[in-house]
């Protein structure tokens, strides 16, 4: 009997051509009052020069200080708002690809993991859609329905994506080194070096020379 | 004194051979994206190709008179009706080697076939590439093989490659007597006719191997692409003695017990060279001084181009091949007068075996057009492919030493032959054993989604291809003693595949010759063209 097995998808430019800017600019877009929507839309817009710095320089902080811009939404108007997220910029920016690739995995016997930085009520429309079995995503804390704007440690990001997997894998009686791990960032190294079966997408630089010298297959989604 | 005619048949038969003497002029060998010339020892038996045959005047009046005088079938015009489904499966790119100019033979038959059936009534119409577990034709590819006009009414939607992973486009026929699964294509398998469109370049390939093959999927192909199979074949070149055959002959009357299928083979010459190049085809003996000059000239140019741009200019060459014979109708009874017409052209009778064997290694291989030999490859053309051009006997003793003629690079290319990365860099340093590596490896490879996501939507071989490249040399490693890799630029490929190096081809010689004694005999394929050595011990 083949040992069980998982394959870990990160999501934001692996399955789908967005990140977590969109994701927000689509919150902030949807604010509710007229004000906070113009506020919050052209705060975003000048912020981006800023999010791109600091997600060169450290993932994790700019998880930290992006998440900080939640803070005051309830968690009812988060979560209908992010069906119609899914709607109108998920489910358009997924690869066509994505879903081939999913169940390529599938009839390969592995358990389907989305596994992102993204807050999890964000995600959840996008992993019943693509009927993943487990979807690991950062939680973001909520006081009396409202979002604090803080995310509950520990940060889904870096390093601990790879251990998030390793603690799936031990729970779920996986062999981590028959798992495939999916992603487009060199900021996923330890994920993708974690897994027995590691697999660049859409890779950016960085991620394509590591690749290149590990001998990881590369794969163009379109 | 010998009556005429003999000596007639004596210089026909013995012409292709050489017996290296003092004095005879030095070798131009393939060496990779290169050439060497090289002085061999006194007594080295070279083997050269047999010069091209002639061509069929006219291939279109060939094709037409084969479609209307087939094998044990029906004509052609007379199996067409109105509203029937029709799939024209095609040979895939692998062969021949290098492309022929255009148009390709299968653009000939294409074009008289698809004629006849749209005179007949016929419109549902496929034309399927038969890949197998091949990578993926490129749009250029297609467009060059069928011309632009069958490839502008047909390509996308009704021209296209073989998915031998599509979920839903297999269709499971019955098994043989021997347990074999037979899978094929379902539009090949839901029509009701099937024109097979092959060309011919070994006799390996053709007859039942073309659509129990071709379009088949790996579930069915692990039946007979396995180490035990390979090992029970004595020679891939010959029908009787080749385990292979078996296997897809049983799996090919499958086939056609369920379907009907015309095939339609053509057989080449060997004039793989066009004018500047056709020197390559001649023996030193008969060069002229122009031959001499050329032979200088490209020395010179490729020793200050690099290997790269040498490849792009090799691969853009194409081959002037004549079509020598068609031959249409049923499976076997066509197949047959292929074989015949392709050992007529390939087959040099060779008198005994040899100690010790050379085989020049050029820069193409079934697959590597438009890419990179890879070391696998190497091992491939060296054990594999060279080792059983032969009928029934190879050329090199049991126990003997192969010495190939390759710079051995560490070059892959990760779009065409991505898991050979890791069979040759994660397999090999732990086993180079065949049974092993099939049993531990070859199913997780075959169903790794990267790889299969690679094969169906890129341009990659199939995940478990290199498993196939290294079992491909299984009866080659299990009969010879050394290989030896004459020219190999660096230590840890030939390491790898279990071969000894040294800087040239007469550092070789020796190592061989310590090997298997002073007293050893060599004999050198000339190759390429295409030749098979027909070996009478």
């Amino acid at each position: 009997m083949p040992p069980a097995k998982a394959a870990f998808y990160d999501v934001d430019g692996t399955l789908v051509k967005t990140n977590v800017v969109h994701v927000y600019a689509y919150y902030a877009m949807n604010r509710g009052s007229l004000l906070g929507m113009a506020g919050r839309t052209l705060g975003t817009a000048a912020s981006l020069p800023l999010f791109g710095a600091l997600d060169v320089v450290n993932r994790k902080v700019f998880n930290e200080f992006f998440y900080r811009y939640y803070a005051g939404l309830s968690e009812d108007r988060l979560i209908t708002v992010a069906e119609d997220m899914f709607e109108d910029v998920l489910k358009p920016g997924l690869y066509e690809q994505s879903k081939d690739l999913i169940a390529e995995a599938r009839r390969a016997g592995c358990r389907i993991v989305l596994v992102t930085g993204a807050l999890d009520f964000t995600m959840r429309p996008l992993a019943r859609y693509l009927g993943a079995d487990e979807l690991i995503a950062n939680k973001m804390q909520f006081v009396g329905g409202k979002a604090t704007g803080k995310v509950i440690p520990p940060i889904i990001e870096g390093a601990n994506k790879a251990n998030a997997i390793r603690d799936y894998c031990v729970k779920e009686g996986l062999s981590l080194a028959h798992c495939h791990g999916y992603s487009d960032s060199a900021s996923d190294y330890a994920m993708l070096a974690i897994v027995g079966r590691p697999t660049a997408v859409n890779p950016d630089m960085r991620l394509r020379q590591l690749a290149r010298a590990y001998n990881w297959p590369i794969l163009d989604l379109k | 004194m010998r009556p005429i005619k003999t000596l007639q048949k004596l210089y026909d038969e013995e012409s292709q051979v050489v017996i290296t003497e003092k004095g005879s002029p030095p070798r131009a060998l393939f060496f990779g994206e290169n050439f060497l010339l090289e002085d061999l020892p006194v007594g080295t038996r070279v083997i050269f190709p047999r010069p091209p045959m002639a061509g069929v005047p006219n291939t279109k009046a060939a094709i037409r008179w084969a479609i209307n005088h087939p094998e044990g079938m029906d004509p052609l015009h007379a199996l067409l009706r109105p509203g029937m489904k029709l799939t024209c499966v095609i040979d895939d790119i692998s062969v021949p080697l290098p492309p022929m100019v255009t148009p390709d033979v299968r653009q000939t038959i294409l074009e008289v076939v698809l004629d006849l059936a749209a005179d007949s009534g016929v419109d549902d119409i496929h034309l399927v590439i038969a890949n197998a577990l091949h990578r993926r034709m490129t749009e250029a590819e297609m467009k060059r093989m069928v011309g632009q006009k069958i490839y502008d009414a047909y390509y996308p939607d009704r021209y296209y490659n073989h998915d031998a992973e599509d979920p839903d486009g297999i269709v499971e026929l019955e098994r043989t007597s021997h347990q074999e699964v037979v899978a094929i294509n379902r539009r090949v398998a839901e029509s009701d006719l099937i024109v097979y469109v092959n060309v011919n370049f070994v006799p390996m390939n053709g007859g039942h191997k073309s659509m129990g093959t071709g379009v088949a999927n790996y579930a069915s192909l692990r039946s007979h692409h396995n180490p035990k199979t390979i090992r029970e074949s004595d020679s891939y070149m010959e029908p009787k003695a080749s385990a292979l055959y078996k296997s897809n002959t049983r799996i090919g009357s499958v086939i056609d017990k369920h379907l009907k299928v015309f095939h339609i083979e053509t057989t080449l010459n060997n004039r793989m060279f066009g004018a500047p190049l056709e020197f390559l085809a001649k023996k030193e003996e008969d060069y002229t001084e122009a031959d001499r000059l050329k032979l200088q000239a490209a020395l010179f140019a490729l020793k200050h181009t690099p290997r790269a741009a040498a490849r792009k200019i090799f691969n853009s060459v194409p081959a002037p091949y004549d079509v020598t014979g068609v031959f249409a109708g049923a499976t076997e009874p066509t197949h047959a007068k292929t074989l015949e017409m392709s050992w007529k052209q390939y087959s040099v009778p060779v008198e005994g075996q040899s100690d010790i064997v050379i085989f020049p290694i050029p820069f193409i291989s079934p697959y590597s057009v438009n890419s990179v030999l890879n070391p696998l490859l190497l091992q491939v053309m060296g054990l594999g492919y060279f080792f059983n051009l032969n009928r029934g006997v190879p050329l090199v003793k049991k126990g003997g030493v192969l010495i190939l003629l390759h710079p051995a690079f560490d070059e892959f290319d990760p779009v065409q032959h991505p898991s050979y990365i890791e069979f040759f860099n994660r397999l090999l340093p732990e086993t180079r054993d065949s049974m092993k590596l099939e049993h531990k490896y070859e199913r997780e490879f075959a169903e790794n989604p990267s790889y299969v996501h690679l094969y169906r939507k890129g341009n990659a071989y199939h995940g478990v291809h290199p498993f196939y490249m290294w079992y491909w040399g299984e009866n080659g490693r299990q009969h010879v003693g050394k290989v030896i890799v004459a020219g190999a630029e660096n230590n840890h490929v030939p390491a790898l595949l279990g071969w000894d190096r040294t800087d040239t081809l007469t550092e070789a010689i020796e190592e061989a010759r310590g090997f298997m004694g002073r007293s050893a005999t060599i004999s050198l394929l000339r190759i390429a063209p295409t030749l098979l050595a027909d070996v009478k011990l």
